[in-house]
């Protein structure tokens, strides 16, 4: 079976321009805008430091990411495998020889930028998984044996990234991971059995971690327990958020913010000062915009012709819900504080890299939506 | 494409229900935020405001101490600390090195300087250096460059311009110590200082005021951002004595290196003019810190300085007692003015011989002459006819033995012995000698200095039971006396029989007979009447008394007897009352009389002056040509 383009035989780049979902690209300048503006109150009413590092970022990943939605989804899916390796490899240098940032080791420097393979990691396991089941077939899927090469490759990056240690992304590559094993139709009793497998390791995992997170597990249980220390970040952050109230305290007046109550306001905690200079209906507004973000991501999902796109669009996508569920019900003490950044908000290169990077591959789906590529013959 | 088909419709409904659960997520969080920013919003609005905001109590200034003619007893005065912030310097010991050696600073507070940088935040100023002058400061700012981190700071210091002898009327400020009454949140501000002695402690409410508050604006490391209110306090008022400093000064004076107390005191009024314990202390002392050595040299000198011998010092009064027996005695009706006893030098009663002071005794002598000669014997007499418990009451409604409620803390009773007192305190029944040795004012009696005075008063104002103060009392309007104006109690004594004890007294010292002759003021309208006391410290023993008694000079002086004298004047219309005590100084006469003499002569000639705006005219006119004079030298190159 030969892959064709139903529309265009040599589709044009204007053709793929033209293309490209628009109306996503621009949810994705108001989330990166909201972010600046943000960064701008973080700094108490000042462009340095972050507000315009942020918005050169934002333009530098945009070019990025429409380079990579324009690139033509095959190239992907032939390079899947290999960028996974790459990433892996990546992240094996990592352990090896990692600089400390922030007291883990997650950085690989790369002279230019600090990079966080972690990161890249997030796109390349859903690329590497979107590859594996686009050759399957659907028996095939649910045979019980077929799960274990995804099992090794969800597994081995999941074991190299808790040994970082960085919690926070472990469950995002676990539950994306599991997400993409999950939409390419596994059979209902092996995820019941795998739910398990989670809920059995866990005690197992308590022994794995680190003091300071075990600490922040804890805490999250009783945040009363260490007022002035673990529980001091989600205790400040609550009264940040509960006093911002329905219409906020306005924009550069947040108290809880400006005044340093609240830690790491310009990455982690960004949402909390913005809950507290906007009130709930801000914070209402920006959650309605991460939903029409997550949905119309979706809709791409459900649009594309090929398992390939449709896997890695879903991937993707419930890879950037973890990013904005777990950043935000962490900082409304929901969920421990796990250290997860509110994607295109908070402050931070490689994190607003590899989203973009991830929303160019979204795009490159909805772009190349109507591409049939075969199980196995998709060489051009 | 009919496999790829059935795929795409398990994806969709697999990926229906991921949707679904992520909009379950979303809406979840909706919900919290919802349940934050509105249910719990008004409960996060305080949380966050007692983050923000931080209450700060601003010190009042405290009220200045006054004699009676607005002379300061006690102010305020501006000083100087040196203040380091640590997080302003690179260096924090080089820049305290520096700085020790522009201002010199002790080691132990070099290392509590260095302690306290590193247990405070970085920019929380810690005191290097206090109490320091315009002049070190000038010295600092010079060399602002070389110091970096160091600030100065403008406070307030407690004064004392009177020093040593006013110290035990003014008292001093402390710093608030951990055993005192925290009643006031301005007690717990660094450094802030309250009354701990004299009226600095007993109107130290009135002098301190009231805090006023700041409201601050807070960051999370407690640096202050901004004022967001502020309050002003309430100073502390000035609190006006009734004392003379001129009086206060000259008394001081007047007792030299002796240890003794002087109470001068308004017949009317009961305002105290001067009063004197000696030795004194530096009232700054405190104020500042008192190094250990200092405290133990305070503490272990014999001479207790740091006890107010005027109301505190309790002691056995001899016969300065004796015109409170006396009025006992003419009250209880068990002896005439004119009925004599006759002294042979001694009595004998039971096993027991009491002697007079003069061997050979004073023949038969009326309450007169017993009070002028100060005949021990007839006192004996008569007190054993009265009995104890009278004595003790007439004593107590002329201010012996109670708490007479002075302006001042650390006032003593003294002790006017009763039979109930003794049966509950000693377990012992009463004898009859030891009412007849109370009957010379020794034994159990013992009194303050100050409540002779008061004694002294109310036997001269002879109507109102007078009661002592120190601050000043309101003018008393025309038509009022001062008695009933200030509330005191009637005295309730005969008129009568207080005139005797007067004439007595007045033959004390006016008298050729009297024991205090040598110290009679001569000019008319200023004579003084009193009465002598010598009391006796130590036992007489009869092998002694055999021999010959020794004389004070032959004893040390810790032996040797306290010379005490009582007095009032002017005689014809009484307005000073006075008690002196020297002690160990030997006898009333020689020692105490004289130096009562002086002050009540000084009180009368300062009266008078303040008293005739014409003399005071004509004196300030002298100043001014004295002034011209010397003006006129210094022109002329003379000085």
């Amino acid at each position: 079976m030969r892959f064709s383009l139903q529309a265009h035989a040599t589709p044009t780049i204007w053709h793929k321009i033209g293309h490209v979902r628009w109306s996503l690209v621009a949810l994705l300048c108001l989330l990166a805008a909201i972010g600046s503006v943000m960064l701008y109150s973080a700094a108490d009413g000042a462009l340095a430091p972050w507000a315009g590092r942020h918005a050169l970022r934002f333009a530098v990943a945009l070019g990025l990411m429409l380079l990579v939605a324009l690139t033509d989804i095959r190239f992907w899916l032939r390079n899947a495998y290999a960028l996974y390796l790459g990433v892996l490899l990546l992240l094996a240098v990592v352990e090896v020889s990692g600089t400390i940032g922030m007291g883990a080791q997650r950085w690989v420097d790369l002279g230019v930028i600090n990079v966080q393979p972690s990161e890249l990691m997030k796109l390349a396991l859903v690329l590497a998984l979107a590859r594996y089941y686009h050759g399957l077939n659907p028996e095939q899927v649910r045979r019980p044996v077929m799960v274990l090469l995804p099992l090794v490759m969800v597994g081995v990056p999941t074991l190299l990234i808790l040994k970082q240690p960085d919690l926070g992304t472990a469950v995002m590559l676990l539950a994306g991971g599991g997400a993409v094993i999950f939409a390419a139709g596994l059979s209902l009793w092996i995820v019941g059995l795998g739910m398990a497998a989670v809920m059995g390791a866990l005690p197992v995992a308590w022994q794995f971690l680190h003091d300071y997170q075990r600490a922040r597990l804890l805490t999250f249980l009783d945040p009363d327990r260490d007022p002035l220390g673990a529980g001091y970040h989600i205790t400040q952050s609550k009264i940040a958020l509960g006093s911002g109230g329905l219409f906020g305290k306005g924009y550069l007046h947040g108290t809880q913010s400006h005044l340093n109550f609240l830690p790491e306001k310009h990455t982690d905690f960004i949402f909390t000062m913005f809950a507290e200079e906007f009130g709930l209906v801000g914070t209402l507004t920006l959650l309605a915009v991460f939903a029409a973000v997550v949905g119309s991501c979706v809709a791409i999902a459900l649009r594309a012709r090929n398992q390939f796109s449709r896997l890695l669009a879903i991937g993707v996508t419930t890879t950037f819900f973890l990013y904005v569920f777990i950043n935000l019900a962490m900082v409304m003490g929901l969920i421990p504080v796990v250290g997860v950044p509110l994607p295109l908000v908070s402050y931070g290169g490689t994190a607003m890299l590899g989203v973009m990077l991830g929303f160019g591959l979204v795009l490159s789906v909805h772009v190349h939506r109507d591409v049939q590529i075969g199980r196995h013959s998709w060489g051009d | 494409m009919t496999r790829d088909s059935e795929r795409h419709r398990q994806f969709s409904r697999r990926t229906a229900v991921l949707a679904g659960g992520q909009a379950l997520l979303f809406a979840a969080l909706g919900g919290r935020l919802y349940y934050l920013q509105s249910v719990q919003a008004e409960r996060y609005v305080t949380l966050a405001e007692d983050n923000r905001i931080n209450l700060r109590m601003i010190a009042p200034p405290r009220g200045r101490i006054l004699d009676r003619r607005g002379r300061l007893l006690a102010s305020n005065l501006q000083d100087y600390r040196v203040l380091l912030v640590a997080e302003q310097t690179s260096d924090v010991e080089l820049t305290l090195g520096s700085l020790n050696q522009i201002v010199p600073i002790s080691e132990t507070d070099l290392r509590r300087v260095l302690k306290e940088t590193r247990q405070k935040r970085k920019f929380v100023p810690v005191t290097v250096a206090e109490n320091l002058s315009w002049e070190d400061v000038a010295h600092v700012e010079v060399n602002a460059i070389d110091l970096p981190g160091i600030s100065v700071e403008e406070g307030m210091s407690r004064e004392y311009p009177q020093g040593e002898s006013l110290v035990h009327v003014v008292g001093y400020v402390a710093p608030v110590a951990e055993r005192d009454v925290k009643d006031d949140p301005l007690l717990d501000l660094p450094g802030f200082r309250i009354g701990k002695a004299g009226v600095e402690r007993a109107y130290d409410k009135v002098l301190r005021g009231t805090g006023g508050r700041s409201e601050v604006e807070v960051n999370a490391i407690g640096r202050v951002i901004r004022e967001l209110d502020r309050k002003e306090g309430k100073p502390g008022a000035d609190l006006t004595l009734a004392l003379d400093l001129d009086l206060q000064h000259y008394a001081t004076e007047r007792l030299g290196d002796q240890v003794g107390a002087v109470v001068l005191m308004d017949v009317e009024s009961g305002e105290i003019l001067a009063l004197v314990s000696t030795p004194g202390y530096d009232p700054g002392a405190f104020s500042r810190g008192l190094a250990p050595e200092e405290w133990r040299a305070l503490i272990e000198n014999p001479h207790s300085p740091l006890t107010n011998k005027a109301v505190s010092g309790q002691y056995a009064p001899g016969s300065t007692f004796k015109p409170a027996v006396a009025l006992a005695a003419l009250e209880r009706g068990t002896i005439k003015p004119r009925d004599g006893v006759t002294c042979y030098g001694r009595l004998r009663m039971g096993g027991n011989t009491f002697h007079c002071w003069r061997r050979g005794g004073h023949g038969t002598v009326d309450l007169r002459h017993a009070l002028a000669l100060s005949c021990d014997v007839y006192f004996y007499e008569i007190a054993r006819r009265t009995g104890i418990d009278p004595i003790s009451e007439m004593a107590n409604r002329l201010g012996l033995g109670v708490q007479l409620g002075i302006d001042l803390p650390a006032e003593r009773r003294g002790l006017m012995p009763t039979r109930a007192w003794k049966a509950s305190a000693l377990k012992k029944p009463w004898s009859k000698g030891e009412t007849v040795i109370c009957g010379i004012g020794q034994g159990y009696v013992l009194s303050t200095p100050l409540q002779l005075a008061v004694m002294t008063a109310r036997i001269a104002n002879g109507v109102w039971a007078v009661e002592p103060r120190l601050a000043r009392r309101p003018a008393v309007p025309p038509g009022k006396t001062p008695g009933e104006q200030f509330g005191f109690r009637p005295l309730n004594i005969n008129p009568e029989h207080l005139q005797v004890v007067r004439e007595g007294m007045m033959a004390v010292v006016n008298s050729r007979m009297g024991t205090a002759q040598g110290a009679a003021i001569k000019k008319p309208g200023m004579r003084m009447a009193g009465k002598t006391g010598t009391s006796q410290v130590r036992r007489i023993t009869r092998a002694e008394r055999s021999k010959r008694v020794k004389r004070n000079e032959e004893l040390p002086w810790e032996l040797r007897d306290h010379a005490l004298f009582i007095a009032y004047a002017p005689i014809e219309a009484p307005r000073y009352a006075i008690a002196v005590i020297v002690e160990h100084g030997g006898g009333g006469s020689k020692v105490a009389a004289p130096i009562a003499r002086d002050i009540l002569i000084a009180a009368q000639e300062i009266e008078r002056r303040h008293a005739s705006p014409l003399a005071a005219q004509l004196e300030g006119q002298e100043d001014d040509e004295v002034a011209r004079w010397v003006a006129g030298l210094r022109n002329d190159g003379a000085l």
